[in-house]
């Protein structure tokens, strides 16, 4: 579905990626993680088009995305949950939800989708008249996670999600997330929480000073070595 | 007397409030303070102009066309020159409307003199009494229409989807971006919906008030200290602002002589700017 085929990028002539190619196919739930600074942003941010890549190609369902704009990506169901949650603080949480399905015209479709965001997160149709920046980090982070789910993805890229939340709400979003998985939606997950997040992937890659340094299922990467010692202290 | 000066800089405090409020948008959307909205009230104010001498349509019944022909005007600015040094460094961005306020204001003076002009005929004119407040007929008009275009834009900005997605750049670009929202076309709309607001002022000006190159500086500059009053980013508060100086430099000016009614504009300005930077209900783009 996803092919990202050796990309480096940077900022400003920095690089923070070099030579990094992986993939995803359909249906499935991908990781990458990672210590903080390795690059694991940057990866989502080029491809969701906000960095563009200096080198290499990013396929999306068989066509070139690498040059596209963020807003057309979106439109052909790539679509990036950003780290720290960014919701529109001073709108209410319906306002961020229907911005989130800003490529659509279609009120019925919109009306279904909400639904849909309502009952896998009940708190944000409680909240619905609240502005977003008056509800909790937890909640927020619900709202970031509807508000991607409102454009319909066909890939979700998810970029930190459970930073700075509970013990116990990391759990419920990481159910949240395996539910939505089972909904058909394919899932690239970045996180800085090693063993849950390769707990709950299909596959996953370790990304180590912008360069990919391993990969493989969930179990395989839980028992490598080098995962064990540099990421889960063991 | 001072019923009769407070009446009076609240309807001129109304127009400034529409004038200010599409800066106040502009600054909101892109972060860009926009120097040449006074020069966007000024070629409006001809535009009326010509269209009464050529067509012999009053300003005020083609301000709804000033105000598109603006908008339209706004769009391609922001695409030919405005869009182009978004991304550049901080100084360009300060100073590219600087220099688009400059060659308006001089290419009018080339194109159509510095000759004070005046509308002839105006549909709206004399006083009407009100208890006892004279109002004058056209100050009444420019003011009930610039509140009635003011309400229209906050109503585009709140209630309809462009707006809300406006309203999205406005205050997280990158997440307005993710959201599938075109930022430079809309900005395009934004920059547009600014003019309009200074556009429609204009026509409404162009009813009683002289027209000549350097006319809108003036219009501008209040604008600014009206932004700046409520708060960069806030439309509401613009307005507010707007009609504040309006009463400021009526009732002030009356106090300390008309002809220091600006140095108290001013003067209120730079109090504000030191005791409260983000103005009474400020927000926006940093």
């Amino acid at each position: 579905m996803l092919n990202v085929s050796s990309i480096s990028a940077g900022y400003s002539g920095v690089p923070a990626l070099t030579d990094v190619s992986l993939h995803i196919n359909s249906g499935e739930i991908v990781t990458i993680v990672g210590s903080n600074g390795a690059g694991k942003s940057t990866i989502a941010r080029t491809i969701s088009g906000l960095v563009k890549p200096t080198s290499g190609t990013i396929t999306f369902n068989g066509e070139r995305i690498d040059q596209l704009p963020p807003h057309e990506i979106v439109a052909r169901g790539l679509v990036h949950v950003p780290e720290g949650r960014h919701v529109f603080s001073k709108l209410t949480v319906t306002e961020n939800l229907r911005l989130g399905a800003y490529t659509t015209d279609s009120e019925t479709e919109i009306e279904r989708r909400l639904e849909r965001v309502y009952e896998l997160f009940p708190i944000l149709k409680e909240r619905a008249r609240q502005t977003a920046g008056s509800m909790s980090g937890g909640q927020q982070q619900m709202l970031a996670l509807g508000r991607g789910l409102m454009a319909d993805p066909k890939l979700l890229i998810l970029d930190e999600p459970s930073l700075g939340l509970m013990p116990k709400l990391v759990e419920e979003l990481f159910d949240a997330i395996r539910a939505i998985s089972k909904t058909g939606v394919t899932i690239l997950l970045i996180e800085q929480r090693v063993l849950e997040a390769l707990e709950l992937c299909h596959r996953g890659y370790v990304l180590q000073n912008g360069r990919i340094v391993t990969e493989g299922t969930g179990a395989e990467l839980m028992d490598s070595e080098m995962v064990r010692k540099a990421y889960l202290g063991m | 007397m001072y019923l009769q000066l407070t009446v009076g800089g609240l309807l001129l405090g109304c127009v400034y409030g529409l004038v200010a409020m599409g800066l106040s948008l502009i600054y909101g959307v892109m972060g860009i303070v926009n120097f040449a909205h006074g020069a966007f009230v000024m070629l409006a104010m001809y535009a009326s102009f010509w269209l009464n001498r050529f067509l012999g349509l009053d300003p005020v019944l083609s301000s709804p066309l000033i105000a598109l022909l603006m908008f339209g005007f706004g769009v391609l600015m922001y695409h030919a020159v405005i869009g182009k040094v978004l991304e550049g460094p901080f100084l360009a961005r300060l100073l590219v409307t600087f220099g688009l306020s400059i060659f308006l204001i001089n290419s009018a003076q080339f194109l159509w003199s510095p000759d004070y002009r005046m509308v002839e005929n105006p549909m709206f004119r004399g006083i009407i009494m009100l208890g006892p407040v004279f109002i004058e007929r056209p100050k009444l008009v420019a003011s009930i229409g610039s509140l009635i275009v003011a309400g229209l834009i906050y109503w585009f900005v709140r209630k309809t989807k462009t707006g809300l997605a406006i309203q999205a750049i406005s205050l997280d670009r990158m997440a307005a971006s993710l959201m599938g929202i075109n930022i430079e076309r809309l900005n395009g709309y934004a920059f547009g919906l600014g003019c309009a607001c200074a556009g429609a002022a204009g026509a409404f000006l162009a009813e009683f008030y002289y027209i000549f190159p350097d006319v809108g500086t003036m219009f501008g500059l209040v604008a600014l200290v009206a932004v700046a009053l409520g708060g960069f980013g806030s439309t509401e508060g613009a307005l507010i602002g707007a009609i504040l100086i309006g009463i400021i430099e009526t009732v002030g000016g009356f106090i300390v002589g008309s002809e220091f009614k600006y140095a108290l504009v001013f003067l209120a300005y730079l109090v504000i700017v030191i005791l409260r930077p983000r103005g009474l209900m400020g927000w926006g783009a940093d």
